[in-house]
């Protein structure tokens, strides 16, 4: 059975080609590195890679990281949800230019993110003396990793939410609202069964930013062994102390999360399409 | 809430929710964002200009920002080219592990930067899977500025990717059935009809690579190599000038680079603008 090639499709060998080219670039930028952090880590085996993990500085670690984006994430769901109504249920002057404002963390280098925090809180900064005299610690501690990890995952759900509840209108709540509910009660029943799968997927992205989260939170961590350092920051510290199985097992284990963020992610996309905003569709 | 006495009293009423959601992004966007940025713009002002041009001007500050942009525009270039024939493959072609390469295009956002930086470091050193087979060529990509173009090149391909890939999907065949009619080869149709047409979405993903290229920080440092004047890019700049408590001079390549975000931002806005014109 010969299938005659129609005018659009491609000449096979064009199609071998560009298949290879692909292929190639992928393997070498993509494929590989994540290939290296596995087979570094198991370089000597299981066992170094548990040691390293359960290493107390590891496991401080560990809850650092996962203490600030229990913390950061959270907040940042609830600016999306408040942002995306505000900007999509309602029209104001200037919504294109707070927009804009959402979206800037996303341009701005990780390390510029840091550094504003060092300019407000810092010992030369804005709150810097008042601080000290008060004894408030703001950077170099948890807060202002915090602070950080909010600024570089801010737009992540906003963004999420607003083209998706653009797509799904008033209509819903209007009806509900007509019908007597609640504002409140119309955001739980209406608005959110809506956009729950849209919301799933920016905090999932939210999240893993947050984790894996390097520059902004190096800058105002203070680097502070078993205390201020978050996951990636333990990485960087083992890795520039020459151990490496120890660097490369930390490393791994934050691989094992962005993989499964992008499992999680790839599914929602197949599963949860119609439910996603339009771009994330195919 | 003064923006909302401008508004129709029926659709304050209609719907609720306005006066709350849109304080609390405010109050949040400005204590988290704007106020901080401001402190960096407001820093060089309380000193004397002259300070920030002498921080500037100075040789190792100026080799740096020419690494980080010039290097950011490089790898936004070859993120094109190659994101263009990788969404190509991915929307046009059927092939086994599709699925799984399409997923895996995220991987640069989804991996941690240090993580991808020590995992290129590795890879691309003299000794590495990738690096041991160039060095056989006298080709030297860590630690050098190279190693800067292959960790931008790696942090940057999704936004092309991403960006081209609804766009080539929502293309019409129309017109390279048109140009294939009036005798144009398959690469001819691909170069003179579908480029031009997909010339916005092209400069977008570029742009966004751009921005992630010029600031990035993680992925770099570990294959850098980091020499001043050489392999030194402007982030890491501003962390030395931190660490010896510089803050006048990290604030002022911190506001070069915003002010650089903010050109590009305005860049892409126009950008947008100009591809809903095309649509």
């Amino acid at each position: 059975m010969k299938k005659t090639r129609s005018a659009t499709d491609d000449p096979p060998l064009l199609r071998y080609l560009l298949c290879g080219i692909a292929f190639v670039f992928i393997a070498l930028f993509l494929v590989l590195p994540l290939m290296v952090v596995f087979s570094e880590a198991l370089a000597t085996g299981l066992g170094p890679v548990w040691t390293a993990i359960t290493d107390t500085d590891s496991l401080a670690a560990i809850r650092l990281s996962l203490l600030a984006a229990a913390i950061a994430v959270p907040l940042n769901t609830v600016f999306g949800i408040a942002a995306s109504w505000a900007i999509v249920k309602f029209d104001f002057p200037g919504k294109a230019f707070l927009v804009t404002l959402i979206d800037l963390p996303f341009s701005v280098s990780p390390v510029v993110a840091g550094l504003i925090y060092v300019l407000v809180f810092g010992r030369q900064g804005w709150f810097g003396s008042w601080l000290t005299d008060h004894d408030i610690h703001i950077l170099f501690a948890l807060p202002g990793i915090v602070l950080a990890t909010i600024f570089v995952t801010f737009p992540f759900v906003a963004r999420e939410l607003i083209p998706l509840m653009s797509d799904q209108g008033r209509e819903d709540e209007e009806a509900a609202l007509s019908l007597g509910a609640s504002g409140f009660a119309t955001f739980w029943r209406v608005t959110l069964p809506n956009i729950k799968w849209g919301l799933l997927y920016g905090v999932l992205l939210c999240n893993a930013r947050a984790l894996g989260e390097f520059g902004a939170v190096s800058v105002v961590s203070g680097h502070i062994r078993g205390q201020t350092n978050t996951m990636p920051l333990h990485v960087e510290l083992l890795y520039n102390n020459y151990d490496y199985v120890g660097a490369f097992s930390v490393a791994a284990l934050l691989a094992l999360l962005a993989l499964l963020t992008l499992a999680l992610k790839s599914f929602l996309e197949w599963r949860y399409a119609d439910e996603l905003a339009a771009v994330h569709r195919h | 809430m003064t923006a909302a006495t401008i508004f129709s009293p029926s659709t304050r009423s209609r719907f609720p929710g306005f006066g709350l959601s849109l304080g609390f992004t405010l109050f949040y966007l400005t204590g988290i964002v704007l106020v901080p940025l401001l402190a960096l713009v407001l820093r060089p002002f309380s000193l004397h200009l002259e300070d920030f041009w002498t921080t500037i001007s100075a040789p190792r500050v100026l080799a740096a920002l020419r690494l980080s942009f010039g290097t950011a525009l490089a790898a936004a270039a070859i993120d094109s080219f190659f994101g263009f024939i990788v969404a190509w493959v991915l929307v046009r072609y059927r092939f086994p592990g599709k699925r799984l390469m399409d997923a895996l295009i995220d991987l640069p956002f989804a991996l941690p930067t240090a993580v991808a930086g020590i995992a290129l470091s590795t890879l691309y050193a003299p000794t590495g899977w990738v690096g041991s087979l160039l060095a056989d060529y006298g080709i030297k990509v860590a630690y050098t500025p190279w190693g800067v173009l292959v960790a931008m090149i790696f942090i940057g391909l999704p936004f092309t990717v991403r960006t081209l890939q609804p766009v080539l999907q929502d293309l019409g065949r129309d017109l390279e059935e048109a140009a294939a009619t009036l005798g144009a080869t398959r690469p001819q149709a691909i170069m003179r009809v579908v480029v031009p047409m997909m010339m916005p979405a092209l400069l977008t993903g570029a742009a966004l690579a751009f921005a992630r290229g010029v600031g990035e920080y993680g992925s770099i440092i570990f294959i850098a190599g980091n020499l001043p004047m050489k392999s030194e890019i402007a982030p890491l700049l501003i962390v030395t000038k931190l660490e010896q408590f510089d803050y006048a001079g990290a604030a002022s390549i911190g506001v070069v680079m915003l002010a650089a975000s903010f050109v590009l931002l305005l860049a892409l806005n126009g950008l947008q603008v100009w591809a809903a014109k095309r649509r």
